[in-house]
């Protein structure tokens, strides 16, 4: 297994031996170690590498992941998983704002807290919080799911699109054209398995609200300016 | 015998115009802000308000036709890999698929690749059809994200962070639901049919330093072989540019308030950010000033028209320019041929700028299959080559009677200006003095 120890290896040596791994490559797992608040750690992967962080990253932490599998054992920076076209990112801790920002696809798993905006213009991807989320996130959430088994910040989906919300505590307010949405079978199950795919303990989808976009600020009218 | 008194014509007011009044009334029946594309219509300085010299008894021309004018440009020297170098000057700003039918972006790839330079995506992502007929691409990496990509982020020849436009310096973008086809939805991730906002800031990054952590993301991404341009609209020029340089671009696109926009309201447009004449020297003086100068290039767009104005922009200190409008101009919008099609939406050859409501009778600003196929992507990328090349040769023509055998030799000390304001912004002597507004001595 690769190791890159990051207090003496520059960061675009791991990141060059990341990028464009040929089919069939025999070293697939990586080991990063002393990132020490590194940024732009494991960005750019574009193949089904295993990567396992041991300690703590700056910004963008497996930025536009496509493919690869990143575990930060400890907590990530602004912009975590910015991007993110598919595979899976599990940070041990907590995570910073942006978490998720833009994501298209994948799962990003954050087993501590989510501070502010996080999934804001998700776009597909599935992102699992354990414990709490601050201000503003999913703002102008597309599509994809946040699921937070904690309690959500103020404005939770402002100028929401078609992003599903599913929150277990409180929601401190929601955001413009944010509303509370009947949770049916399919929404249940959806969540069940986003959950179990996220290893969340004790926490049964039933306890989960649902808030989804009212669809009343998708063409803009005067009347409703008000809102903003 | 009668009397007359004598009266005087009727008066409109010159603060309540025609047009004033009009607007007026347009807001109070329909309640919503006047939305519109291209830049500002309203006078502002601008190129033509400078004149170049030309040689003298002290001043050695060169020969038109014989002696070599280099056009050439490397941009991107500062940190890529891989530099792009284009044959002239002029590049081809961004604007989207989605603001722009395919065929127009085709025809825009083609002109430009004929012509041996650069075009630019938009708001909404590449297109296959877009990097198959574009030498020279650069891919825009925008506030909303629609249709970023690593694999596209990769297979681009630069990459232009927007951090804004000299339309709307501060603002973002709106796509009416109208334009959204079934493809342009997919492309951006949304329903089909709704107004798609475009964010006016980044959603995970604020101020330069997180943008240059954003920029060392990217460069990881993509091995830094790319060049890395950061966009600004024109209005704190010279801060802007310092910022952006410290940010680690290695190009820096400065637009003035001329510079065209899909839709957004005329407010904006009208009174937000600077004209293009006025950013320019401020840009440079913040080069020069870190002595960056010709390291970071410098691409100036905003009512670019002719080379003209292309060789006044470089002698200013601009190392490329960008076009848009014109560019559309050249593949055929506002075509008088159309006229009585833009009679019926209202307006006339000329002054057509509802691109946002996709009902484009030269089949540039839709997504209509039936107004997109009357543009012949292939015919309208030869227009755009023709004009690019007269827009090279004009600039040679006048670099060379100024005695320069490279654009880039061309210099505020080649120009004068016509008027005040002009001489203030460009810092240029007004025509027959050694003097402009700023410098001392008067």
């Amino acid at each position: 297994m690769p190791v890159f120890d990051l207090s003496n290896t520059p960061l675009r040596a791991l990141n060059g031996a990341l990028h464009g791994l040929s089919t069939g490559a025999n070293d697939t797992e990586f080991e990063v170690v002393n990132p020490r608040g590194h940024h732009a750690v494991a960005v750019g992967i574009d193949s089904p590498v295993t990567v396992d962080v041991r300690g703590s990253v700056g910004y963008y932490c497996a930025g536009m992941n496509d493919g690869g599998t990143v575990t930060v054992h400890g907590s990530a920076g602004p912009g975590v998983a910015e991007n993110m076209m598919s595979g899976t990112v599990v940070i041990e801790g907590d995570a910073s704002q942006y978490a998720g920002a833009t994501g298209r696809g994948g799962l990003l798993v954050i087993k501590g807290n989510a501070a502010s905006r996080c999934g804001i213009s998700m776009k597909g991807i599935d992102i699992v919080v354990h414990g709490s989320i601050g201000h503003m996130s999913a703002f102008m959430g597309q599509s994809g799911h946040l699921v937070v088994c904690g309690d959500a910040g103020d404005a939770l989906g402002d100028s929401l699109y078609e992003a599903k919300l599913f929150v277990r505590g409180s929601v401190k307010s929601l955001g413009a054209d944010c509303i509370e949405k009947e949770m049916r079978p399919e929404h249940l199950e959806k969540l069940a398995a986003l959950l179990e795919k996220a290893g969340v303990p004790h926490a049964r989808p039933e306890e989960f609200k649902r808030y989804g976009s009212a669809r009343k600020l998708y063409n803009f009218n005067i009347d409703n300016a008000d809102a903003y | 015998m009668s009397y007359h008194n004598p009266h005087t014509p009727p008066r409109k007011s010159a603060t309540f115009d025609d047009h004033t009044l009009a607007e007026i009334r347009r807001a109070a029946a329909t309640g919503i802000y006047d939305i519109r594309g291209a830049g500002t219509k309203r006078k502002v300085p601008h190129f033509d308000d400078l004149l170049f010299l030309g040689a003298s008894i002290s001043r050695y021309p060169l020969e038109g036709y014989r002696e070599k004018c280099d056009t050439t440009v490397t941009l991107g020297t500062r940190f890529a890999k891989k530099p792009i170098t284009l044959k002239t000057p002029i590049t081809i700003a961004g604007m989207s698929f989605g603001a722009l039918s395919g065929n127009a972006k085709e025809a825009l790839g083609r002109g430009a690749t004929i012509a041996g330079t650069s075009t630019t995506t938009g708001d909404g992502g590449m297109t296959d059809e877009e990097r198959g007929h574009s030498q020279t691409l650069v891919y825009q990496y925008l506030p909303s994200r629609y249709g970023m990509n690593p694999k596209d982020l990769r297979r681009a020849d630069a990459i232009e962070i927007v951090v804004g436009q000299g339309a709307k310096p501060g603002g973002g973008g709106m796509l009416l639901g109208q334009k959204i086809s079934d493809r342009v939805a997919n492309m951006r991730n949304l329903p089909k049919g709704i107004d798609q906002r475009s964010a006016c800031r980044h959603p995970d990054w604020t101020g330069p330093d997180d943008l240059e952590i954003k920029i060392l993301e990217l460069r990881e991404i993509t091995d830094w072989e790319k060049p890395i341009y950061i966009k600004v609209g024109g209005s704190r020029p010279y801060y802007d540019t310092a910022l952006a340089v410290k940010a680690g671009a290695d190009v820096v696109v400065l637009d003035g308030m001329q510079g065209g926009t899909a839709a957004t309201q005329d407010v904006f447009i009208e009174h937000v950010g600077m004209p293009t004449l006025a950013c320019i020297r401020p840009a440079v003086q913040a080069l020069q000033d870190l002595g960056m100068h010709r390291k970071v290039q410098l691409i100036v767009s905003g009512g670019i028209r002719s080379g003209a104005d292309v060789a006044k922009a470089l002698a200013l200190g601009a190392d490329a320019v960008a076009i848009g409008t014109a560019a559309l101009v050249a593949i055929g919008d506002n075509d008088s041929k159309w006229e009585e099609e833009y009679n019926k939406l209202g307006t006339t050859a000329g002054a057509y700028d509802d691109w946002h409501e996709g009902r484009d009778p030269a089949g540039i600003t839709t997504q209509d299959p039936e107004l997109a196929a009357r543009l012949d992507p292939v015919a309208a990328g030869r227009r755009l080559a023709n004009y690019l090349k007269v827009m090279t040769l004009e600039a040679q023509t006048i670099a060379r009677a100024c005695g320069k055998n490279h654009l880039h030799n061309l210099e505020p000390e080649d120009l004068v200006a016509l008027t005040m304001e002009a001489a203030a912004m460009a810092q240029v002597p007004l025509a027959g003095t050694s003097w402009y507004p700023g410098k001392g001595g008067f």
